[in-house]
């Protein structure tokens, strides 16, 4: 007999106990996906928007200046990695870290900063030895647009300083509800070609060349305040993005275990079932060799 | 008088698009009255109340917290960084706002003054539209 009956009743229950708590985590991911993912849409039509406006000054207007719109030369370049603040999200970090990790293998530490928007991220690249400058753990599921503007700010206000030349995002990418991508994209300088890989361009040719617009109180006054605020915005989907990728990968994740426990279930019970039959046949045919032997 | 459709949307969600006939908003630079058929026009907004005009004659005000609008051709946007319809603002906590803004403009100093200073100004404003709920 490979292991007592009390042994594999006791594994059996175990068992049972874990997969109530997979499968309670997978219903209470399931709803928030369902939140998260209303939130990500909601959010979307104010970046259009925006987008639309950018686009309709940018072609509206000839030879507007921006430092946000031009490339300089890359010396330091910043990152900022979405990651989740719980685990037990299958691998929803360790891919996303370890496509950030492959990305920047090449980069010196002192070229790169990093702003950490989430626990697990943060542990691991502080522990790695990573430049992490800023963090945000703590977020609720759904956040915010105000529980972000000052980390977005602070971010845009690097690029702008001058501190780095180039901002990267880097964030699970949300598919669908069972894919989610590692995505690494290059938030400013802002690109104008999409192909870039950039979360959006700033001048995609989607509208045909606009009536001339008047702006108070000038263009350049306009983009000024615009720009930062659309960036900000970016980082903002991004992370709301994110967050419906984190509970996506949460219910598949539990979704598995709850299924690997079922089947752990059913093994057992097999085993438990053989050893119980063995046991008695064991027993009868003591008791019938007892028998015989005083018949003897 | 010819409507025009407009849009108030905030980073969180659309905040409201109905069929309006007027709009008057303020920007950085003053008062604005927009109509059906305005040149095509962006500003930036201050924070104050925006009234609408339907087409039925029936007037509603929005809480907006800044931001920027938009007038093309087929439609005005309003693009804010928080807006509320009257019977969103949570009174209670707008007055809230406004005297703890009240306090820290005693104390604080520059960047955060000019801070308390916005905030005030936005509970202030909510507390203004909010009111138009009891008259409505």
């Amino acid at each position: 007999m490979a292991k007592g009956l009390r042994e594999l009743r006791a594994r059996i229950r175990s068992i049972k106990n874990t997969q109530q708590i997979t499968k309670a985590m997978e219903l209470v991911s399931a709803s928030k996906l369902r939140r998260a993912q209303e939130r990500a849409e909601s959010a979307k039509p104010y970046a259009e928007k925006m987008r639309e406006m950018i686009t309709n000054i940018a072609r509206g207007t000839t030879d507007v200046q921006h430092p946000m719109l031009e490339e300089r030369p890359i010396q330091k370049t910043g990152y900022i990695v979405i990651t989740s603040d719980r685990g037990l999200a299958g691998g929803y970090n360790a891919n996303l870290l370890r496509a950030f990790a492959q990305t920047v293998k090449d980069v010196p530490r002192e070229a790169m900063t990093i702003v950490a928007i989430g626990r697990k991220g943060r542990d691991y690249l502080i522990k790695r030895g990573y430049p992490v400058q800023a963090e945000i753990t703590g977020l609720s599921d759904f956040p915010q647009y105000t529980d972000i503007q000052a980390i977005a700010e602070q971010t845009v206000a690097l690029f702008t300083d001058g501190v780095v030349d180039a901002l990267v995002l880097v964030y699970n990418e949300f598919k669908s509800p069972l894919v989610q991508r590692p995505k690494i994209a290059r938030l400013l300088p802002l690109v104008s070609d999409e192909a870039e890989g950039g979360p959006a361009g700033a001048a995609d040719a989607r509208r045909p060349a606009g009536s001339l617009y008047e702006y108070e109180p000038s263009p350049e006054g306009v983009l000024s305040t615009l720009l930062p605020r659309y960036a900000e915005t970016l980082i903002y989907s991004a992370l709301l993005e994110a967050k419906a990728g984190e509970h996506a990968s949460r219910m598949a994740a539990m979704g598995a275990a709850t299924d690997a426990a079922g089947e752990m279930i059913e093994q057992y019970t097999l085993e438990l079932n053989r050893a119980r039959q063995a046991a008695i046949t064991q027993e009868i045919s003591e008791i019938v060799a007892g028998a015989n032997a005083l018949n003897a | 008088m010819d409507a025009f459709r407009l849009e108030i949307v905030t980073p969180d969600r659309k905040v409201f698009a109905d069929d309006v006939v007027f709009l008057a908003v303020r920007g950085v630079e003053g008062d604005l009255g927009i109509a059906a058929h305005h040149v095509p026009f962006v500003t930036r907004l201050d924070i104050a109340p925006a009234r609408i005009t339907f087409p039925d004659g029936r007037v509603k005000r929005v809480a907006v917290s800044g931001g920027f609008l938009e007038v093309r051709g087929d439609g005005v946007t309003i693009l804010a960084d928080a807006a509320e319809l009257p019977e969103e603002i949570d009174l209670d906590r707008a007055l809230r706002a406004k005297e703890r803004a009240e306090r820290d403009l005693e104390k604080a100093r520059d960047l955060e003054f000019k801070k308390a200073e916005l905030a005030l100004r936005r509970a202030l404003v909510r507390l203004d539209v909010g009111e138009d709920r009891r008259s409505s």
